[in-house]
C-alpha cells in the first residue's frame, strides 16, 4: 500500500501480513462539464415542458381574438430549415475543431451563429405580421399568451446560444483555441442542439397539430 | 493517529487571525468559492429565516390561543402564514440541506471542491438574494397574502393590488435559479469528481440520497419558474393563464405547482435519511444494513415522488379514476420508505448504540417521522383526504414530517458534523436541552392540531368562535410553541459559544468511517493534501483496521 496517510504508515503489524486490496480499474463516465451540462439542459426538458403543456392546455379556451389558424406554416417550415440546418454546422464546426482544424472551426460556427440569427429574424418577422395584421399579442387572448410565452422563451433560449458562441468565437479569433474554449465550444454545441430539439417539439406541437 | 500534523493543514483554516478587520474577513467571505465556506453561508442563511419563520409561526399561535381574539387581524394573519410557508420551505429546507450537502459531499468522496466552484457561490448568493426580494414585498405595505401555494385566482391583479406577489414570485424565481445551480452542481460532482476507486456503490449513503435530492429538483424546480412566470405575465403583460373570467385555468395552476409541490418534500427529506444513514451506523457501531436495498429505495422513492403530485388536490373533484391512480401511486411510497424504516432499525438492531446528541436526535426522527409518515397514509386515502382537506390534521400531518422528520434530521447532521467544520464540539448538555424541550414542546404543539382538525377546524382561519369545542387544542398547541421556541434559541446559542468555548474535537471525535473525518477539523481549504484512494465503503475503517479491512467483504 502506497498511501501516504498516517493511518496506513501507524497502524497495523508487518506489511506482509496484510492483506493487499485489489487494483483499482478506472472509471469511465462522462467528465464533470458534461455532467453540468447534461443536467441543466434536463432542468430545461421540464422547464419547457411546463410552457408546452400550458399550451396544449389553454391556447383553444379563447373567448374571443385570433387563434392558431393565423399562423402560416409556410414560414415556420423555413425558419424549422434554418435551425434544423445550423445543427448540423455546429455538428461540423466540433468535429472541426476534434481535429485541430481551427479554420474550419471558425467557418462552421461563424456559418451557425449566422443560421441562428436568421432564425430570430424569421420569428421577429413573424411576430411582426401577428402583432400589426393580426392583432394578437400577450394580452389579447389565451393563445396569445400561451403561444408567445412558449416561442418567445424558445427565441430567448436560441438568443442565449447565440451570444454564447459570438463570446467562443471572439476568443477564436484573438488567441489559439486552448482547452477550456474547446470545451466551452463542444458544450454549447450540446445545448445549441437541445435548443433544436425543442423547436422541434415546438414546431410539432405549434405549427403541425 | 492523526492527519493534522502534515504541515500545511490548518495554514487555511477558516479562523482568521487576530488582527485581520472586519473587512478583508468581510471580503473574504463574499468573494470566496470554497465549496465549506459556500456551505456555512448557506447553513448560516437558514438559520437566520428559521428564526424569522419561527416569530411567525409564534405569533400566529399567540392569535389563536382563545376564541374571538384579535390581536392580529385578518389580512397580516394572511400574511403571516403565507411567509412563514414560503421562508420555511424555500429559505429553511432547501438551503440548510444544500448547505451541510455544500459542507459534506465534497469532503466524503475525496474532491478538493465541488464540480463548478463559481457557480457554486452564485447559487447562494442568488438563493439569499431571492429570500431578500421575497421579504422586499413587506416594503410594498405588506406582504403577499396568498399562502404558501398561492391557489389562482388569488394571485391575479384582481384580487392583490399591491406588488407583493411580484416580489414573492421574482423572489421564489431567483432562489429557483440558484437551487437549481446547486443541483446541477452536486449531479456533476457526485459523477465525476469521486475518489479512485470509490465506485457509485461505494458512495457513502449521504451522497447517494444528495445525488437524488438533485435529480428532484431538477425535473421540479423548473415547472414552478415557469408556473411563476406566468403569475408574473399575468400581472405585468395583462396575460390569462390563471384568469378564470378569460378563459385561463386556476387547475392549470395547482397541477403545476403541486407537480413542484410533492417532489419538493422528497427533496427535502431524501437528504435527511441520507444524514441519518450515516449517523445511526456509527453510533450502532455496524455497517448501514441493506445499503443496495436502501440504495434502490432512494432511487423509487425519487421516482415515485413525481408522479403523486394530484393527492394534494382530491377535493378539487377530480374523475374517479384520477383519484384511484394518485390513491396508488401516493400508497406505493409507503413501501421504500418502510424498507428504509426497517434498515435502520436493523442497523441499530444488537448494536451498541451510544447516546450523543447527533444519535439522539436520530431517534428523534424516528419515532416522529413513523408517526408523520402513518399520517400521510391516511391523507393518501381519498374518502379520508374528503373529510379533512384543508383542516388542521393536513397541518398537523405535514408539520409532523417537516419538522418531526427533516428538522430533527437537519440537527442530527448538524450535531455530527459541525465538530469538523468549527474543530469544537457542540456541548453535550446544552444539545440535550434543545433535544429534549424541542421533542415536548414539538409534540405538545402538533399532535392536538390533528385533534382540532378532526374537530373540523379549517386551516388558516384567524379565528374561532368560542362554541366549537376547538380552544383547549389551540391552547395546548400555543404552549407547544413556547416550549418549542427556547430550544432554538438554545440551538443557536449552542452553536456560537461552542465555537469560542466548545471542547476541541480533533480529526474524528466520533471514530466515523468515512473520509472527511480523515481531514483536519476545520479541513484545509483544499481538503486533501493527497487525493485518498478507496477500496470499500467505510475507507477510514480499512485505514484504521488493515488487517481486516471492509473490501475483503462487500
Amino acid at each position: 500500500m502506497n498511501q501516504q496517510n498516517d493511518y496506513y504508515q501507524t497502524a497495523g503489524g508487518p506489511a506482509t501480513t496484510l492483506p493487499v486490496p485489489p487494483d483499482i480499474a478506472p472509471e469511465h463516465t462522462l467528465n464533470a462539464h458534461e455532467w453540468g451540462m447534461l443536467s441543466f439542459l434536463f432542468s430545461e426538458v421540464a422547464f419547457f415542458s411546463t410552457l408546452i403543456v400550458a399550451y396544449v392546455t389553454l391556447h383553444n379556451d379563447n373567448l374571443s381574438g385570433p387563434t392558431s389558424e393565423v399562423l402560416s406554416l409556410p414560414l415556420a417550415v423555413a425558419t424549422t430549415s434554418l435551425l434544423l440546418a445550423s445543427s448540423f454546422t455546429v455538428h461540423l464546426a466540433t468535429h472541426a475543431l476534434g481535429h485541430g482544424r481551427a479554420s474550419l472551426f471558425s467557418l462552421w460556427w461563424t456559418l451557425t451563429i449566422a443560421l441562428g440569427i436568421a432564425f430570430l429574424a424569421g420569428t421577429a418577422y413573424e411576430w411582426y405580421g401577428l402583432v400589426v395584421h393580426d392583432g394578437l399579442t400577450v394580452s389579447r387572448n389565451l393563445f396569445g399568451s400561451t403561444f408567445y410565452t412558449l416561442v418567445g422563451f424558445h427565441a430567448l433560449h436560441v438568443s442565449g446560444g447565440v451570444v454564447a458562441m459570438l463570446i467562443i468565437l471572439g476568443l477564436s479569433l484573438t488567441e489559439a483555441i486552448g482547452q477550456a474554449e474547446s470545451t466551452g465550444a463542444r458544450m454549447v454545441s450540446w445545448y445549441w442542439h437541445f435548443v433544436d430539439v425543442v423547436w422541434i417539439v415546438v414546431f410539432t406541437v405549434v405549427y403541425l397539430a | 493517529m492523526s492527519l493534522a500534523d502534515h504541515p500545511s493543514a490548518h495554514a487555511d483554516a477558516p479562523t482568521s487571525p487576530a488582527g485581520v478587520d472586519l473587512a478583508s474577513r468581510l471580503r473574504v467571505w463574499t468573494t470566496t468559492v470554497d465549496h465549506k465556506r459556500v456551505g456555512i453561508m448557506y447553513v448560516l442563511m437558514a438559520v437566520v429565516f428559521l428564526v424569522i419563520g419561527g416569530v411567525e409561526a409564534v405569533a400566529m399561535r399567540i392569535q389563536l390561543w382563545s376564541s374571538d381574539l384579535e390581536i392580529i387581524s385578518p389580512d397580516v394573519f394572511n400574511q403571516l402564514f403565507t411567509m412563514h410557508g414560503t421562508t420555511m420551505v424555500f429559505f429553511v429546507g432547501m438551503p440548510i440541506l444544500i448547505g451541510i450537502g455544500n459542507y459534506v459531499v465534497p469532503l466524503m468522496i475525496g474532491a478538493r471542491d465541488m464540480a463548478f466552484p463559481r457557480l457554486n457561490a452564485l447559487g447562494f448568493w442568488v438563493t439569499l438574494f431571492g429570500g431578500m426580494l421575497t421579504y422586499f414585498s413587506l416594503a410594498t405595505g405588506g406582504a403577499p397574502a396568498i399562502g404558501w401555494f398561492a391557489y389562482a385566482p388569488l394571485t391575479e391583479t384582481t384580487f392583490a393590488r399591491s406588488a407583493a406577489v411580484d416580489f414573492w414570485a421574482l423572489g421564489l424565481i431567483v432562489a429557483g435559479i440558484g437551487t437549481v445551480t446547486a443541483a446541477m452542481n452536486f449531479v456533476a460532482t457526485i459523477l465525476a469528481m469521486r475518489a479512485p476507486g470509490m465506485t457509485l456503490n461505494k458512495i457513502p449513503f449521504f451522497t447517494w440520497t444528495m445525488l437524488w435530492t438533485s435529480v428532484q429538483i431538477l425535473i421540479a424546480v423548473p415547472p414552478l419558474t415557469a408556473a411563476l412566470v406566468m403569475v408574473l405575465f399575468d400581472r405585468e403583460l395583462g396575460a390569462h393563464f390563471f384568469d378564470v373570467q378569460n378563459g385561463g385555468s386556476a387547475m392549470l395552476w395547482q397541477h403545476l405547482f403541486w407537480f413542484f409541490g410533492h417532489p419538493e418534500v422528497y427533496i427535502l427529506i431524501l437528504p435527511v435519511f441520507g444524514m441519518v444513514s450515516e449517523i445511526i451506523p456509527v453510533f450502532s457501531r455496524k455497517v448501514l444494513f441493506g445499503y443496495e436495498f436502501m440504495a434502490a429505495a432512494t432511487m423509487a422513492i425519487a421516482f415515485i415522488s413525481l408522479g403523486v403530485w394530484a393527492h394534494h388536490m382530491f377535493a378539487v373533484g377530480l374523475s374517479r379514476q384520477v383519484d384511484l391512480f394518485f390513491i396508488v401511486a401516493s400508497l406505493l411510497v409507503s413501501i421504500p420508505t418502510g424498507i428504509k424504516f426497517f434498515n435502520w432499525l436493523a442497523t441499530m438492531f444488537g448494536g451498541r448504540i451510544w447516546f450523543a446528541s447527533p444519535m439522539l436526535f436520530c431517534f428523534g426522527f424516528l419515532s416522529m417521522f413513523l408517526i408523520g409518515g402513518l399520517t400521510g397514509i391516511m391523507l393518501a386515502l381519498a374518502p379520508f383526504d374528503f373529510q379533512l382537506t384543508d383542516s388542521y390534521f393536513v397541518v398537523g400531518h405535514f408539520h409532523w414530517v417537516l419538522i418531526g422528520g427533516t428538522l430533527f434530521g437537519t440537527f442530527a447532521g448538524i450535531h455530527y458534523w459541525y465538530p469538523k467544520v468549527t474543530g469544537r464540539m457542540l456541548s453535550e448538555r446544552l444539545a440535550h436541552w434543545q433535544f429534549w424541550l424541542l421533542y415536548i414542546g414539538f409534540f405538545v404543539t402538533f399532535a392536538p392540531m390533528h385533534v382540532a382538525g378532526m374537530l373540523g377546524m379549517p386551516r388558516r382561519i384567524f379565528s374561532y368562535e368560542p362554541d366549537r369545542a376547538w380552544e383547549i387544542w389551540n391552547q395546548l398547541a400555543t404552549i407547544g410553541a413556547l416550549i418549542q421556541a427556547p430550544s432554538y434559541l438554545i440551538f443557536v446559542y449552542n452553536l456560537v459559544s461552542s465555537y469560542r468555548h466548545g471542547k476541541i474535537a480533533g480529526d474524528d471525535p466520533w471514530d466515523a468511517w468515512t473520509l472527511e473525518w480523515t481531514t483536519s477539523s476545520p479541513p484545509p481549504s483544499y481538503n486533501f493534501e493527497k487525493i485518498p484512494t478507496v477500496h470499500s465503503r467505510r475507507p477510514l475503517w480499512d485505514a484504521k483496521h488493515p488487517d481486516d479491512p471492509d473490501w475483503q467483504y462487500e
